[in-house]
């Protein structure tokens, strides 16, 4: 059972990885644009030159990239290249690959998401958590309302007005990119502590509006569960109100929450690249900013592949983790 | 008038939806009294002195390129309100049909809508936003944005409100009508759609805030349509010319006043018909 399960989970995400490469590649076919006859053009034009023998260039170019072949080659050796994770060279920072540029943002944006997703699912499942259990302190439940509205802003925006309060008005923290210019790039107490004061402001844009979320849901999933006649009945034997709370409430609401956080990870992730590029953190967000206003189709395609791919094998981590919470779910095919 | 006193006192006790419709008046106002006072050609660029600060004459003040900001302002609001709801209702509308073909009919097509819309909300929607926009055209116009955002808008329509109709369709009244011989479309239009019609209001307000919310990030990355003065254009321009550092506030408030409170009068009305949708929520607030 668990076998079939894990083998259907990693089927589903094969296809996923499919789906983003064919998306890729196709995308850009049906718009109809001639990339290398494009390029010459601009070139043609910046330069000056001539504009005889253009044709014969195009032909020669179009045969060099395997541009004359059926479209079906071009798709099997387009997926070949990218099952490689080659995504050729950049067309912006010629002659720097894609996955070279990839590589350098990836761990700043896998870092800065790992960070708020894990603190803000934490922190807003535990005040939920504790929204809902009728002992908790008083003073809890006037933190709600904020949170709440908060919620329904964009990352990005809270993070301009985080700017614009505690970088612009009282300069407490910095307010672009992902570390001090000139710095030294190295595991040294200086550069992390550096990148850290740099982190805060876009970890908090994402941290403070994400919590609201994640604290609703959990509420509501307490209140449904603090019904129950199991709960009913542990509190009848006498069991420590911390145990209640924290072996029966929370350890069976939370599951839901598991499973929203596997389908919220594609959300949370786009709101990210905006805050990535609001902050000029150089992470792929920022990257992606540069590689659209550069009209770097491959980069593009690169990251959009990537993250894709990325999210997808996220997500079929956190499925393979979940039914080891909830042993329910590998018993049931799902319906 | 005692059908107006009604929703009246409705209202009184759904906070949520006064609230948000409130806000969403108070925006609608802005927009119909900015019309008449203000001229929209304004919001194009060169059409006033560049960079003032909030005076009698701009009482929003002015961006780099000369665009009078109320203007902008008076604008671009119905514009980017306009993706949402185009983008909003295409969503709805597909993921309806969908999930009701889905749900009522249930075998193959099922299986195969289900999984797709599932696949579908895995991946992070922006990015895929993002691949269409610079595949498509370099320059968009207001309508090709919103058909843009539509083209995702429709996968979390049809994933709630297929597991709305699966639970409807067990029900007694449901079968009853089967029973004496209803058609399949009939027991759709008649039976299953009436009761479902405030969850589908709220599905819908909550997709028009999503669209937004995409058609926003499209534009702040430079993917929107350019010479529009949209809410998110204004961000981009705000963003690109580095308007927070340089102190000119008053460029970069207007907009992200505007925006929240459109976020935040949806997400009320959302909360409020979902009250009404799921009367069990009624008590436990």
């Amino acid at each position: 059972m668990q076998a079939a399960y894990i083998a259907r989970r990693f089927g589903v995400f094969l296809l996923i990885v499919w789906l983003a490469a064919t998306l890729n590649f196709f995308l850009p076919k049906i718009s109809g644009q001639d990339p290398v006859r494009t390029k010459l053009l601009q070139q043609a034009a910046l330069g000056g030159a001539v504009q005889s023998g253009m044709e014969e260039m195009v032909k020669e170019y179009n045969t060099r990239f395997g541009l004359d072949r059926p479209l079906i080659a071009q798709y099997g050796s387009y997926l070949y290249d990218t099952a490689h994770l080659d995504f050729n060279y950049s067309i912006a920072n010629y002659p720097r690959t894609v996955r070279e540029l990839i590589v350098e943002a990836l761990p700043w944006t896998v870092g800065l998401l790992a960070t708020t997703t894990l603190l803000s699912f934490t922190i807003g499942t535990l005040l939920g958590a504790l929204l809902a259990w009728p002992r908790s302190p008083r003073w809890l439940r006037t933190l709600m309302p904020p949170l709440w509205a908060l919620h329904a802003i964009p990352f990005f925006l809270f993070g301009l007005i985080l700017i614009y309060l505690f970088a612009f008005q009282v300069q407490w923290l910095p307010m672009f990119g992902g570390y001090s210019p000139g710095a030294v790039q190295g595991f040294t107490w200086k550069f992390v502590s550096d990148v850290a004061m740099h982190s805060i402001l876009p970890a908090l844009s994402i941290i403070l509006v994400s919590v609201g979320g994640w604290a609703l849901a959990m509420r509501g999933m307490m209140v449904t569960t603090m019904g129950e006649d199991y709960v009913v009945f542990a509190e009848a034997k006498g069991l420590r109100s911390t145990t209640v709370f924290l072996r029966y409430c929370v350890r069976n609401a939370i599951l839901p929450q598991t499973t929203a956080l596997a389908l919220a990870l594609g959300q949370i992730l786009s709101g990210a690249v905006l805050v990535e590029v609001i902050f000029g953190f150089p992470g792929i967000g920022a990257l992606l900013y540069q590689a659209i206003q550069e009209n770097d189709q491959f980069l593009i395609q690169g990251i959009v592949f990537t993250v894709i791919v990325a999210l997808g094998l996220a997500t079929l981590v956190l499925d393979i983790v979940y039914p080891w919470l909830d042993p329910r779910i590998s018993y049931r095919k799902v319906s | 008038m005692n059908a107006l006193r009604g929703v009246m006192s409705y209202t009184g006790r759904n906070r949520s939806l006064l609230v948000g419709t409130l806000l969403l008046l108070a925006l609608v106002l802005f927009v119909v009294i900015g019309r008449m006072f203000v001229d929209t050609e304004d919001a194009r660029a060169l059409s006033a002195p560049s960079l003032r600060s909030p005076s009698w004459d701009y009482p929003f003040g002015t961006d780099r390129q000369g665009r009078d900001l109320l203007a902008v302002m008076v604008a671009g609001t119905p514009l980017t309100l306009r993706i949402g709801f185009i983008a909003g209702f295409l969503g709805v509308g597909i993921g309806s049909v969908l999930a009701f073909t889905a749900g009522f009919y249930r075998g193959m097509t099922d299986t195969i809508i289900r999984s797709v819309a599932d696949i579908g909300l895995t991946v992070p929607g922006l990015l895929v936003l993002i691949l269409i926009a610079v595949s498509v055209k370099s320059s968009l116009t207001v309508n090709e944005m919103a058909l843009i955002v539509a083209s995702l808008a429709w996968l979390y329509p049809t994933r709630t409100i297929r597991a709305q109709v699966l639970t409807l369709r067990e029900r007694g009244y449901v079968e009853l009508a089967a029973m004496s011989g209803m058609g399949g479309l009939e027991i759709i239009f008649l039976e299953l759609m009436p009761s479902l019609l405030p969850y589908l209001a709220a599905t819908l307000v909550s997709s028009v805030s999503a669209a937004i919310l995409a058609s926003i990030g499209l534009e702040v990355l430079g993917l929107g349509p350019m010479d529009s003065p949209t809410l998110g254009m204004t961000l981009y321009w705000v963003n690109f010319n580095a308007a927070m550092i340089n102190g000119w506030w008053w460029w970069w408030v207007p907009p992200i006043v505007i925006i929240v409170t459109v976020f935040l009068g949806l997400f009320f009305v959302t909360i409020g018909l979902d009250e009404i949708a799921n009367p069990r929520l009624r008590t436990s607030t």
